[in-house]
């Protein structure tokens, strides 16, 4: 299990250190930042072995993140721990920087107390954890005794991530499709991968413990659906709509063994934000921009680029925050750029033209074109001519994903699903968007 | 106010101030200066002098500064064992406190301070703390119990904590059992032969049910110990995973590996033709796909394990090549596993996308992974062979960019597809010529060596070349120097005229100017070939190459299981045993996939997978001799019987040979002198040898034929005694008793013929019913007639395999018809199968690895043989002689795993791998056949041979 946790600034000093196990001593602060913060190459690996000792590192920031183990430890529990271990601070003290973790040592101390016990995570939900660790010192010589039972049995209990006793006036749901489109293309258009991950985000604030049942246009659901006798018109239109869906992962909420047998997604929700699961698809994507590069070299001190980019969606729909991103040589002397709509500059330092469009409809095209000034090189290697990337975000999901239902159920307490006001929303935005030329 | 400012004190006198502060009055003050001091303690600063004061503040009612002494506590107790006893009674007392928060944060702490003393006033408040009724302090109390085992075994053990914690895992709250299970599954770790954990189906059932209900990490916890679990059959194996599946969907990733850690293992124990299997296999695919969408640390982690899946199972992930192309932004680390696993996956079917990617990548900034890449392209030129030809000129595109690493990378890779598609792509060797003066790395010029000593005919100006090099001979690497040598001497002997100057710089260079043993010790050799024989020198050197095999860089099989084993965790990281990277004997357990059994037959197949015993010595990759041999003489992986062992091959015209044996004399005479004959065999090497090089040489040429020793050499085959196949009742007063041997490479039925009646017998004859392998008799039946009353004789008779063919049940069934003037008489006998291992049934190193991994896991067949006391080489020995060769030999922990290949007359392979565990007389035999119907028939004759 782990050893033990470092945090250090970006010079390698170190914030917070805290021994889990016997067998890793105070050298072992000292090798990481030898070999890994202060080691001359960049980092080829994620997990260093030293001595016999496996450091496990994440980065925010340029705050390292480092835990050591002497054993054969679960490296993927460990990175999803540190994670977590960020998640955490943030949810307490928002940025991970050096200024923040110097100003709440005690309570990051406090909470590796409780998270990590002799190097076993336990329960590290920051809901539950903001419940009896705060920054204002301890409430809990002030709990009552009631409230310090309810305290552990959420924290050890089978829903950890929810308290008892929550009441709203107004009980609203708000659900967020979120959707990442990835793209890799070939300068002749052909595509080479392209994925959509998808998450659904919510933010709840129901009252007592509903139990919630979220549906959409799954494909397996619908074509069961079906299968039972829907009526032919029903299956029709449908058919049409549902996604196949490749994979999918849940929050610790759902109740995965349902989902297994009957693939239906019921959980009781934390309170407040959280994400109810993420996806993956990679059949029938929207692209919601298809990018046309030319480059042309024009003897040995000169480029000649011209980028055409087409909207490719419901021309009543906007799209919004629009970069597009195109890679000039090292060696770029000088560049000018001619664009129709939104505005382009050359960015020296960062060795790209930089193209935004504020806004842009559907089944539009624009166009720009640059003459790149090169100075003479006499470096034998090529120019590598990275891939155009491009950012954008647009109201719909590009996976076809649609919200068929989302119910709340609490016996219990008198309201019932139609008093909950729902609220639902698509954002597709681009994750790795690129084209290569 | 900020705290941030603790950090800054770095004052002289820091210390006494301290003091005061902590013995102030106020609270508020004393909070501070305890504040103050973990934050020196943090830095590193040594603050152990403040202990007493500060244990001072321990008794409060402020939790944030209790929490802040216990922290201080944890550090210092060790250097301060006296003193830490005085917190020793606030411990006790807060662990009666009516917050359960409270006495579970006394627990845990004091579990944390390793003092012996301590420990002994931890008993009792731990024992209440397990039966504590709020379950966040049982839980605590339940990892508590693994500290105190840390510190001392035996009071845990005397204590009985021991069965409280196994009662744990009956507890309500799931989190509890999840505790229970990590904190008995280490201590487990450390008695590995205790049956602590005592998993059984209804334990088990328990711990499925906590599955469902407990946080993420007791998820992966009880995942973890549930991959440690053999179930009884395929039943119960698929029962389980049926109720882990549903762990894919989890968010996260670590819960998401340890299933498919559990699923990976106890697939092995399904029947294949299952539906659920299929089923099984095809839910893998897409959480591991989803894996890699995760932060890049863990698409590492997942990476590396996916590598390990796809060379286990290949069939998973064959249609995801896409989700491995590399992205531009990904860290370096990330490209370069999935470039691993792309080659991995490469097939026929997708390798223009491949190739595509390839070439796109080796233009990329990050020289390794240029590299790695341009290497890409060379593997997938050997694994698909239908690309063979668009890799070449990719590689030929990117020698043209000129820059240098490429360059020399693509050299590198080039030689390998030369000895792939021999005569195919030698067009390009004008090309490379063009670039061999910027190669600086040793493996490249080697590379560029070997291609210009290879081709050495077809390149006018080879002399030249060689020679350049041969100018700066000590200067290069050692890998140089042997390429060089042997370019050289392979270049003699197509070339002798013009060459016989250069030949004898580079001997001498590398017999007499170097103080490498390994390059003079070859020096000796190839002047010793020239010197006595130079035909046998051309045999030896210029023999034809075996082809190269697919996969070079697979994960020997043995280590392969034990990393599926350990899927998630460090080794498979680090693709190495945890023996290899952890200290003592925590955690190093050798965990083995459980072996498929029916639902009847099961207690057999516990032990293996069951408990495990501790290990040592790090694995190693296999040692061969093979390749050491291969080395010497250059020929790479081409096993020397083949040339050793045969006669001279096609006589050479008689103008080469004067040319030859006269450019020897005249070159090499002066130097040995009284060269002997020339065209003598290799016969007896050491007879011929000039008594000055004898002594070095000699040794090292010996031990080389040994080594590819065993062709129609006449060793101790086993014969199984004869037995009574006709008795004289049956056989109207004949009785025939027989067995098989096999004789110089021929299968001879031996048989005594016994006259029991009391008339003479004359005419016999004898013949075979269709048989498995087409045994037929060679030739008549020499019985030498009359054979009178009560006479006996015996007779032998050659077998062939020539003869129809059936198969029989058992296989090795044969049906026999003897005639005599009496009557036809029938009987059947069952001859050993080792009759048909053939003597070349020797395979090469790397095919064995690949063969092994080519054929399908159901094919293989595990057997135990009990009972035998002979050590690892004996037993080799043993098998040897009924044609079953030791390709390899390792040593793990204690067991000697043999690598054996045998060949039948049908041309058949049968892969085995023999595990000796010192000390014990079981051996292990795990085979592999594609016939996998053979399997029981070579079982019984490694049994047979064995024993004998």
């Amino acid at each position: 299990m782990i050893g033990g946790l470092f945090i250090y600034n970006h010079k390698g000093e170190v914030l917070i250190s805290r021994v889990y196990r016997d067998d890793i001593g105070r050298n072992a602060v000292d090798a990481f930042r030898v070999n890994v913060i202060h080691a001359r190459q960049q980092v080829r690996s994620p997990v260093t072995n030293i001595a016999r000792t496996s450091f496990f590192h994440v980065k925010r920031s340029n705050i390292w993140l480092a835990a050591v183990t002497k054993q054969n430890v679960n490296a993927a529990m460990v990175f999803e721990f540190l994670y977590k271990m960020c998640d955490v601070m943030t949810a307490y003290f928002s940025k991970i920087s050096e200024e923040n973790i110097k100003n709440n040592f005690v309570l990051i101390y406090e909470l590796l107390d409780e998270i990590l016990d002799f190097g076993y995570p336990q329960n590290s939900e920051s809901g539950a954890l903001k419940t009896f660790i705060t920054q204002q010192g301890i409430k809990s010589q002030h709990h009552s005794k009631d409230e310090q039972s309810q305290i552990t049995s959420q924290v050890t209990g089978q829903i950890g991530w929810r308290r008892e006793g929550i009441k709203y006036r107004r009980n609203e749901l708000f659900l967020d499709v979120l959707e990442s489109v990835n793209l890799l293309m070939s300068p002749q258009g052909q595509v080479l991968s392209a994925h959509v991950s998808g998450r659904v985000v919510m933010k709840s604030y129901l009252s007592g413990m509903p139990e919630c049942k979220f549906g959409m246009n799954d494909k397996i659901v619908i074509d069961k659906q079906q299968g039972k006798g829907a009526t032919s018109d029903d299956s029709a239109k449908s058919g049409k709509q549902s996604i196949a869906i490749d994979d999918c992962t849940f929050h610790q909420c759902v109740r995965l063994s349902k989902f297994d047998s009957e693939r239906s997604i019921s959980f009781i929700p934390p309170d407040g934000d959280y994400e109810l699961m993420r996806y993956r698809t990679t059949k029938d994507i929207i692209l919601p921009f298809r990018v046309i590069p030319l480059v042309r070299e024009v003897g040995r001190t000169k480029l000649e680029v011209k980028v055409v980019i087409k909207s490719n969606f419901k021309a009543s729909l906007l799209a919004q925050k629009i970069e597009v991103r195109i890679p000039t040589p090292l060696n770029t002397s000088g560049v000018q750029v001619i664009c129709m709509k939104g505005k382009a500059k050359y960015k020296a330092s960062d060795n790209a033209i930089v193209w935004k469009i504020k806004r842009m409809a559907g089944m539009k095209e624009s166009q720009i074109s640059a003459e790149i000034e090169l100075l003479p090189t006499n470096e034998k290697k090529k120019w590598t001519r990275p891939p155009i990337s491009m950012n954008f975000e647009v109201p719909f999901a590009p996976s076809g994903l649609k919200v068929r239902y989302l119910k709340v159920f609490e016996s219990k307490l008198n309201y019932s699903d139609h008093d909950v006001i729902k609220w639902v929303r698509y954002i597709g935005r681009s994750g790795i968007y690129e084209t290569r030329c | 106010m900020t705290d941030s400012k603790y950090f800054t004190t770095t004052k002289k006198g820091e210390i006494f101030e301290l003091k005061a502060e902590l013995n102030s009055d106020k609270k508020e003050k004393k909070k501070e200066a305890v504040k103050k001091v973990i934050a020196s303690m943090t830095v590193g600063k040594d603050v152990s002098a403040l202990f007493p004061d500060v244990v001072n503040c321990m008794q409060t009612d402020n939790l944030e500064l209790k929490k802040l002494v216990y922290l201080y506590l944890m550090n210092y107790a060790k250097s301060q064992p006296d003193m830490a006893i005085m917190a020793v009674n606030t411990f006790v007392k807060d662990c009666e406190d009516p917050n359960p928060l409270i006495r579970a944060l006394a627990v845990r702490t004091m579990g944390c301070i390793r003092v012996d003393k301590i420990t002994e006033y931890l008993c009792e408040p731990l024992r209440k703390c397990l039966k504590d009724e709020d379950p966040y302090v049982r839980k605590t109390a339940a990892v508590c119990v693994a500290k105190l085992h840390d510190i001392n075994a035996q009071l845990v053990e005397d204590q009985g904590f021991l069965d409280t914690l196994k009662d744990l895992i009956s507890d309500s709250n799931p989190m509890v059992v999840a505790n229970a299970v990590a904190a008995l599954s280490e201590i487990a770790e450390s008695h590995p032969n205790s049956n602590l954990l005592d998993l059984n189906p209804q334990s088990i059932n328990k711990l499925l049910t906590a599955l469902n209900e407990c946080t993420e990490w007791g998820q992966i916890f009880i995942l973890d110990c549930l991959a440690n679990y053999t179930p009884r059959d395929d039943r119960e194996s698929q029962s389980i995973c049926e109720r882990v599946t549903p762990r894919l969907s989890h968010a996260n990733s670590a819960v998401v590996l340890s299933a498919v850690k559990v699923l990976m293992k106890f697939m092995e124990m399904l029947p294949k033709d299952l539906d659920y299997y299929g089923t099984l296999l095809k839910k893998l695919a897409p959480p591991l796909v989803t894996l890699l969408s995760a932060e890049p640390e863990l698409q590492y982690v997942a990476l590396r394990n996916i590598n390990l899946i796809v060379q286990k199972r290949p069939e998973i992930l064959k249609h995801e090549m896409k989700v491995f192309f590399v992205k531009y932004n990904d860290p370096i680390y990330v490209k370069l596993e999935k470039l691993d696993i792309m080659i991995r996956l490469a097939s026929q079917a997708n390798i223009a996308q491949v190739l595509a990617e390839l070439k796109e990548y080796a233009t990329e900034v990050d020289v390794d992974f240029v590299r790695k890449a341009v290497r890409a392209i060379g593997r997938c030129a050997i694994k698909v062979e239908q690309s063979a030809e668009r890799c070449v000129s990719t590689l030929l595109d990117l020698i043209q960019t000129k820059v240098n690493y490429v360059v020399q990378e693509a050299i590198v890779v080039i030689k390998d597809i030369f000895r792939k598609y021999p005569n195919k792509y030698e067009s390009v060797i004008a090309t490379l010529c063009e670039n061999l003066d910027s190669l600086d790395e040793p493996e490249a010029r080697a590379a560029m060596i070997w291609i210009v000593g290879e081709y050495a005919e077809r390149i006018d100006n080879a002399d030249e070349l060689l020679e350049s090099f041969l100018e700066g001979f000590h200067d290069e690497s050692t890998q140089v120097q042997l390429q060089l040598l042997t370019a050289i001497v392979k270049l003699f002997l197509k070339k002798p005229t013009e060459t016989q100057e250069l030949v004898q710089q580079v001997l001498s260079l590398a017999t007499q100017d170097s103080d490498n043993p390994d390059l003079r010790d070859r020096g000796y050799i190839y002047w010793r070939l020239l010197s006595t024989d130079p035909v046998a020198a051309k045999e030896v050197v210029l023999a034809e190459k075996p082809l190269i095999s697919e996969e070079t860089d697979l994960i020997e099989p043995t280590l392969l299981e034990e990393l599926i084993c350990h899927i998630g965790t460090l080794a498979s990281v680090y693709h190495k045993p945890p023996s290899a990277f952890v200290e003592g004997s925590r955690g190093v357990q050798h965990k083995r996939i459980p072996i498929r059994s029916g639902s009847g037959e099961s207690s057999e197949s516990q032990d293996t997978g069951g408990a495990p015993g501790a290990t040592e010595a790090p694995a190693a990759v296999i040692p061969s001799q093979g390749d050491l041999l291969g080395d010497l003489l250059n020929l790479d992986l081409t096993p020397p019987t083949s040339t050793a062992g045969a006669p001279p091959g096609p006589p050479m015209p008689m103008g080469g040979m004067d040319l030859l044996g006269g450019g020897l004399d005249s070159l090499l005479g002066g130097d040995i002198g009284g060269s002997p004959s020339m065209g003598s065999g290799f016969g007896a090497p050491a007879a011929v040898m000039p008594s000055s090089l004898n002594a070095p040489v000699g040794g090292g040429l010996g031990d080389l034929f040994d080594l590819g020793g065993g062709v129609g050499m006449p060793m101790g085959t086993f014969v199984p005694p004869k037995t009574l196949w006709l008795p004289a009742m049956k056989g109207k007063g004949l009785e025939i008793m027989g067995t098989f041997a096999r004789r110089a490479g021929v299968i001879q039925m031996e048989m005594t013929l016994t006259n029991k009646a009391m008339s003479v017998m004359t005419d016999f004859a004898i013949q075979f019913n269709r048989n498995s392998f087409g045994l037929a008799p060679a030739g008549p039946l020499q019985v030498p007639t009359p054979l009178s009353p009560n006479q006996t004789i015996d007779v032998s008779l050659p077998l062939n395999n020539g003869g129809p063919v059936m198969k029989m049940e058992p296989l090795n069934n044969l049906q026999v018809a003897v005639k005599n003037n009496i009557d036809v008489f029938y009987f059947s006998c069952q001859y050993p199968i080792s009759m048909l291992f053939v003597e070349d049934g020797k395979m090469d190193r790397q095919v064995f690895l690949a063969t092994w991994k080519d054929i399908p896991n159901e094919n293989e067949a595990q057997f135990q043989i009990n009972d035998c006391h002979l050590n690892s080489d004996a037993a080799s020995n043993k098998l040897q002689g009924s044609n079953v060769f030791t390709i390899a030999k390792r040593t793990v922990e204690g067991q000697d795993m043999l690598y054996q290949s045998m060949k039948l007359t049908n041309g058949i392979c049968v892969l085995t791998e023999l595990r000796v565990q010192t000390g014990s007389p079981t051996y292990t035999v795990s085979l592999k056949c594609r016939a996998a119907e053979v399997s029981q028939c070579v079982f019984q004759c490694y049994e047979a041979a064995l024993k004998n």
